[in-house]
């Protein structure tokens, strides 16, 4: 993102930026360059910490990359020790609190999590050396080289750049690398798929090099020979490669900079490491040594190498695959206990109780000490871990129709099968973008690229909005009915307009109440909408680019939204800016879910993987990798173990939050999957797609097929069955109408959207 | 995935010589060819950068196709000024020239006349979004509704029809091209070819729409007839009925043909045309039935109690097109359809002692096979043709029928033969040559053929005007359509074919109380085709009482010379093939324009368009009036 500023466009108030930034954060040097737009409210981020100390910001780096060190290299105790003494106990929160996931805190913006120091650290440091400056360089572990600089303190895109500027001929660029290639095809069967993981981050970074140090010719030679040895699903990426031939090109471009800024992670077992190390220390391949010690990260496991259908349905994204430890942190994914209000009555009295003035922290106390009476699921979050909306009367009302609902709901299973109701979206030639469904199905809203958003009632009672101010001071207010009157009849219809966006609306949700619905647009704002008067309420204005996708938190209230400024916001209805920012993604956040409990956030993105966020502190707990292209919708099981992820391959992941594994494929779709839901009772996932069709899966079986034993959750290598066929129950054909919403009504009546597109 | 692995990915560049027409175009001349070369390539990637973002704009909107709108705010991401003023709504037009040894595509700017705008009436505000509801599976089987697809997609069924050792012994052409690549997906593929074929179990509400058709049908309502082909012209669950249809229809021409039941052949040919209609049906399979029930309504001696009266002439002409549709649709190397009904046409043809009626059915089922057949077939034959009705009008006079078909067939034969003639000669058109060369019709043939070239000339003219007047933008037109049918702008050719039949039969069975028709309607379908030439036809669909014989040669003048509309009385009786000319004074018209989206399009219409405008331009009529009664055009 820093790249798309650093244009012509005023690039000296951005460099201001930058440093404050950088002063502002020392622990996260690598923000400006680790994708988080410089311009964007950094201070929001800073809700967790105090204001950085003034400490010299490059004495802290320097504590901080010797921590790093102590850290690497296993001595806990004395990192503990320094830690104290330099009095950076904040910062323990930032790379240790979180564990592995440490450095993303909030908003930190390494890019991953840990790396974010080390790697900027590094660059940095790499560009020193290659400059010829003085370094005093600490003798490095096996695989990275914390150092510390004194110097510059701010990674610049050219300094980041500068860490290409290597001596070497070029002319033996090809011969390094098919020699190489000529190695890991001689070596033993089980040790090669895991070694050409190393072909394709080493492919680009040579490539790179070559384009850097200007050798063009050599470099569009190197190109043409080895890019059709690289696995398919990195095609894209080649693609934008391809196009970047002269190094003028390479300050500006995005992908490139992903690609510099953080290290390509790969997971090699210890046996298949030091053969490669053997080879290439024995033929004194300093440049290829060079490549993988600067810019790989290879993450070490003991045991035996990895398949390569293994290693194929682990990798994909755009930097590689997860470190183990991203994914340990222990994740609350069970759901918060229901309140109880079964007896309507003693409800509403607690309820008044509550409004007469009892401080209203009180209440989420109660229900957590009432929950533990009861049995409370070991996985679930403490009620109270995020503050939550209270219940209103209305809301209860809501609940105990749910409840009555779920009682007449269908139970769904293979032998089964939901009915499916299409709405299809006739004459919508701007081009329908997105839809949403209220949770009771009596409404549907539809975001167009024309900037208009419509809203449907789908029941037989019309839309009505709250009557002029006039009309409602003629009122009787003592009346029973009032909340009837002061409905405008004359104006109701079966779909209202909503009109303010300038840009096309990208993504739409309705508040859990009704109430309320957000949009948001290209044109960088999230509006909220109030269905009573059915005009805006508020435009936030945050992101600085287009909005991908928003939701609500199922308990309303907070809300998400994330775009192509890489970072997801967490907000409230009532702040005008962002609680959280979750920034960390190396690509366009494409889509946001909250989780049922409303404690974590998943984002899935352009850049191939789907990262789960702690709304508490902003942590990232989980990364995913494994989709072959950008993820475009995410759905979480109703019991919130699960989630599952399609994206523009056309496949459907799904995922254990608990393990923090991938549980299983569903190949079927020839398109993007737009639409993903779980139904009610989680027995059956549907998913819609741009080929026209709504699939349904059998999820019972393909949650109990896998078994999750220690060692597989140890060490995070899965073996999918190849089971899709026997998963796939139905597969219905639209007709030309791709399916771009799909919605379970609280009886399991499968509801679809999509517009009719001739 | 292997050969995925194997796409090359290259990277193209803008050739300098576009840099260098750039340049001059914006005043720069004397570019070096290094500034040029430098040019191109920071260009190229820049466009590329900017298409690689557009990308995701197409994405998130939820479409396959990139629009300019996309790169609009791409080129907003970077903080470009977007371009203005690229809103196509289709395709970008580029035209192609080359001369000189350069090649160029430029965008042709037509000049426009301000007033034909000003005066051609607004088109209509297009229809709002709307909202439609629909069982896509219930309990997990989709039901077989127009808003779903069809259960048993055209294309299998033409697999199936065409192919069929493809579909018993699975996988042997296949196995040449995998040679064993794959061996596992060949046994999957085996597996699932052995699935039983369709069935021809009807359930019960299957034979209770059976039944309700077929009566339907056949039946005295025309209101419920109209509705009933309606139904089988673009219901898509038809497939498993097909059978039964093809049957029905076979055995109900085998009887009414014995017993001389006009009114009833006419009812199951259109039928017939009706379920060529239906984009959902491939027909091949039962071709066996329905090619002889169709040929014996265009040929049969007989086919009504009073051929004096009756007007069977026009069942003649339109189970010929059907039979002519049938031939270009389904006609293959292996089957020869064509050439077996050429040969059959032919033979009857030939005969001395065939019956004018018979002899009539042959030359019009030639007719509409083409040009090439007239040309080959028939021109030749002009000169024996006409001696033979010379002999009856001139000759004593044996009969009233004699004389009718000798009139007949006559007219048939200016009418086809006209326009294939205004081809093939040359300008001059020479009574006397004429009558040297084509015997006795010669005469009358060369003032059709002058008709027929001034036709053609004043249609060059209109190709401008035409695509003036249609200023409907493609959104108006599909409306009608709703969700119900795949076929882009088929609206045209949903409806089945109401307008001959719906004549003779009336003047048939004049006693028969006729639905309360629709005031008469005008449809002006116009179709700006790819090519040079524009075709514009009108079309008159007057319902109520007309007399026998009138109607046909009226919509038969086509191409038509009318720019716009020509009018003609509801009740007036019926007018020649050109008085309706002038009739702007009659009393109280309907027309709506129809316009046909211009290149695409037309192929989807029928594939007769190229070869044969003049049947095209009857298949179309045969559509339109439909449209009508179902489209909520206004009319005025």
């Amino acid at each position: 993102m820093a790249a798309v500023q650093d244009g012509p466009i005023e690039p000296e108030p951005e460099n201001e930026i930058k440093t404050e930034a950088s002063n502002e954060f020392p622990g996260n040097p690598g923000d400006a360059s680790g994708g988080v737009p410089p311009t964007a409210p950094v201070a929001a981020v800073a809700t967790e910490k105090p204001a950085a100390a003034a400490t010299d910001s490059t004495e802290r780096q320097t504590l901080l990359a010797v921590l790093q060190f102590l850290k690497k290299s296993k001595l806990f105790e004395s990192e503990e020790i320094l830690r104290r003494e330099a009095g950076l106990l904040n910062e323990t929160g930032d790379s240790q609190g979180a564990a592995p996931g440490g450095a993303g805190l909030g908003g930190g913006g390494g890019a991953e999590p840990e790396s974010g120091d080390a790697s900027s650290v590094l660059s940095r440091v790499a560009g020193a050396v290659a400059v010829a400056q003085s370094a005093n360089a600490t003798p490095a572990p096996a695989k990275v080289a914390p150092v510390v600089t004194g110097g510059e303190d701010q990674p610049d895109v050219n300094v980041v750049l500068a860490a290409y500027s290597q001596q070497g001929d070029p002319v033996l660029y090809p011969v390094y690398y098919s020699g190489l290639k000529r190695f890991i095809d001689s070596v033993l069967d089980c040790h090669r798929a895991e070694l050409s993981q190393v072909f394709y981050p080493l492919f680009v970074h040579m490539y790179l090099e070559l384009v850097y140090n200007q050798y063009e010719k050599e470099a569009k030679a190197f190109f043409d020979k080895f890019h059709g040895d690289q696995e398919c699903y990195y095609k894209d990426d080649l693609r934008i490669l391809s196009g970047l031939t002269k190094s003028e090109h390479m300050k500006g471009n995005e992908t490139l900079l992903d690609f510099r800024t953080s290290k390509f992670v790969l997971r090699i077992s210890r046996d298949s490491y030091q053969l490669l190390k053997r080879h290439l220390q024995e033929r004194q391949n300093n440049q290829i040594w060079n490549i993988i010690q600067e810019h790989l990260y290879i993450d070490i496991f003991d045991g035996m190498p990895r398949s390569k259908g293994q290693i194929d349905s682990m990798s994909g994204s755009l930097a590689g695959e997860a470190k183990r430890e991203a994914n340990k942190a222990k994740v609350f994914y069970g759901l918060l206990k229901e309140p109880e209000i079964e007896v309507p009555l003693d409800d509403e009295d607690e309820e008044a109780e509550n409004e007469e003035g009892k401080p209203k922290k009180k209440k989420p106390k109660k229900d957590s000490t009432g929950s533990k009476s009861k049995k409370q699921d070991p996985n679930a979050p403490q009620q109270s871990r995020i503050p939550l909306p209270e219940l209103k009367d209305s809301d209860k009302l809501d609940k105990i129709m749910n409840m009555k609902e779920a009682t007449k709901r269908v139970r769904l299973g293979p032998e089964s099968l939901p009915s499916i109701c299409f709405y299809t979206f006739l004459n919508a030639y701007q081009g329908l973008t997105a839809v949403d469904f209220t949770d009771d199905s009596s409404l549907v809203a539809g975001g167009f690229a024309d900037s208009t958003v419509r809203v449907w009632s789908v029941t037989p009672k019309k839309l009505r909005g709250v009557k002029t101010a006039g009309d409602l001071s003629l009122i009787d207010k003592d009346s029973d009915d009032v909340l009837e009157r002061i409905m405008d009849e004359k104006t109701a219809s079966e779909s209202k307009n909503l009109y303010g966006h300038s840009g096309p609306v990208y993504g739409i949700s309705f508040s859990p109440d009704r109430n309320y619905l957000l949009s948001c647009s290209e044109d960088a704002t999230v509006r909220l909408w109030s269905l009573q008067t059915f005009t805006c309420l508020v435009g936030y204005k945050g992101h600085n680019y287009p909005v991908w996708d928003t939701q609500f938190s199922p308990y309303g209230y907070y809300f998400i939204s994330g775009g192509h400024d890489r970072v997801a916001r967490l907000w409230a209805t009532d702040h005008y800016q962002p609680l959280r920012m979750f920034s960390g993604h190396l690509a366009d956040v494409t889509c946001t879910r909250f989780h049922p409990n409303s404690n974590y956030v998943a984002t899935g993105s352009a850049d191939r993987t789907i990262r789960l966020w702690d709304v508490l502190n902003g942590n990232c707990v989980r990364i995913f990798t494994g989709h072959k292209g950008p993820i475009h919708c995410l759905a979480f099981s109703p019991n919130g173990k699960f989630l599952a992820s399609g994206a523009t391959d056309g496949r459907v992941l799904l995922w254990d939050i608990g393990h923090g594994l991938m549980i299983g494929e569903l190949k079927g779709h020839t398109d993007t999957v737009y639409a993903l839901k779980f139904s009610r009772d989680g027995e059956i996932l549907a998913s819609g797609s741009m080929d026209n069709t709504v699939r349904l899966w059998d999820t019972v079986k393909a949650f109990d097929d896998i078994e999750t034993d220690d060692f597989t959750a140890a060490t995070g290598h899965i073996t999918l069955p190849e089971n899709s066929q026997e998963l796939l129950l139905g597969s219905y054909m639209t007709k030309s109408t791709p399916v771009i919403h799909l919605h379970f009504t609280r009886r399991n009546l499968l509801l679809g959207a999509g517009a009719y597109n001739p | 995935m292997a050969e995925e692995r194997r796409s090359k990915l290259s990277n193209t560049l803008l050739p300098t010589e576009s840099m260098k027409a750039i340049a001059e175009s914006i005043g720069v001349s004397q570019m070096q060819e290094e500034t040029c070369q430098v040019l191109s390539e920071e260009v190229s990637y820049r466009i590329k950068e900017i298409l690689q973002d557009s990308l995701k704009f197409m994405h998130h909107g939820k479409r396959r196709k990139l629009m300019t709108s996309d790169i609009d705010y791409a080129l907003k991401l970077k903080n470009v000024e977007p371009l203005y003023g690229f809103h196509a709504q289709e395709f970008i037009p580029f035209r192609f020239a080359s001369g000189g040894g350069r090649e160029l595509y430029f965008y042709e700017e037509k000049e426009v006349d301000l007033s034909d705008i000003i005066n051609t009436p607004l088109p209509r505000v297009p229809l709002d979004v709307s909202m439609k509801a629909h069982w896509l599976s219930i309990e997990g089987v989709q039901p077989a509704i127009p808003e779903n697809p069809p259960p048993a997609p055209k294309e299998q069924q033409k697999a199936e029809s065409t192919e069929p050792l493809k579909a018993v012994k699975p996988g042997q052409e296949e196995e040449g091209q995998l040679q064993g690549k794959d061996k596992k997906k060949l046994l999957e593929g085996s597996a699932m070819k052995l699935k039983p074929r369709s069935t021809h179990e009807l359930s019960v509400e299957q034979q209770l729409y059976y039944k309700e058709i077929t009566e339907a049908c056949v039946g005295s309502c025309e209101a419920k007839r109209a509705e009933a082909l309606q139904s089988i012209a673009t219901d898509p669950g038809l497939y498993q009925m097909l059978p039964r249809f093809s049957t029905f229809i076979s055995e109900g021409v085998r009887v009414n043909v014995v017993q001389n039941n006009l009114a009833l052949l006419i009812y199951l040919m259109r039928m017939v045309k009706a379920l060529m209609d239906n984009p959902t049906l491939y027909l091949e399979k039962y071709l066996h039935e329905l090619i002889p029930a169709v040929v014996t309504c265009i040929v049969s001696r007989q086919l009504c109690l009073r051929p004096d009266v009756d007007n069977h002439w026009a069942l003649r002409d339109f189970a010929a097109r059907l039979m002519a549709q049938s031939c270009k649709t389904f006609s293959t190397t292996t089957n020869n359809i064509q050439s077996r009904i050429t040969k059959t046409f032919t033979k009857s043809w030939l005969d001395e002692k065939t019956q004018w009626t018979t002899r009539y059915g042959c030359i019009a089922g030639l007719a509409e096979l083409g040009h090439d057949v007239i040309k080959t077939l028939i021109i030749p034959r002009l000169q024996v043709e006409g001696s033979r009705i010379k002999a009856v009008n001139e000759g004593p006079i044996i009969g009233n029928i004699d004389k009718i078909g000798a009139d007949h067939v006559q007219s048939l034969l200016l009418k086809h033969c006209a326009p294939v003639i205004a081809k093939v000669r040359c300008p001059p058109d020479n009574q006397e040559q004429y009558r040297v060369e084509y015997g006795y019709l010669g005469p009358m043939l060369c003032t059709h053929v002058v008709k027929a070239r001034a036709q053609a000339a004043m249609q060059a003219q209109q190709v401008n005007r035409t695509t003036l007047t249609i200023t409907q933008p493609r959104p108006t037109l599909t409306l009608s359509q709703g969700a119900q049918s795949s076929r882009t702008p088929s609206i045209i050719k949903v409806p089945s074919s109401i307008t001959l039949p719906m004549q003779t039969l009336v003047s048939a069975r004049p006693s028969t109380p006729t639905q309360p028709s629709p005031p008469p309607t005008k449809f002006i379908v116009m179709s700006s085709s790819t090519g040079s030439t524009t075709t514009q036809q009108v079309i008159t669909l007057s319902s109520a009482q007309s007399s026998v014989t009138s109607t046909s040669p009226v919509t038969s003048t086509v191409p038509s010379l009318q720019p716009l509309v020509k009018l003609e009385g509801g009740h007036t009786q019926g007018a020649g093939p050109l008085s309706g000319g002038g009739g702007a004074s009659r009393t109280m018209q309907k027309y709506i324009v129809v316009s046909l989206p211009p290149a695409g399009d037309n192929k989807t219409l029928t594939p007769s368009l190229e070869s044969n405008s003049a049947t095209s331009v009857k298949l179309e009529r045969d559509d339109s009036p439909a449209t009508g009664n179902q489209s909520p055009q206004p009319s005025h």
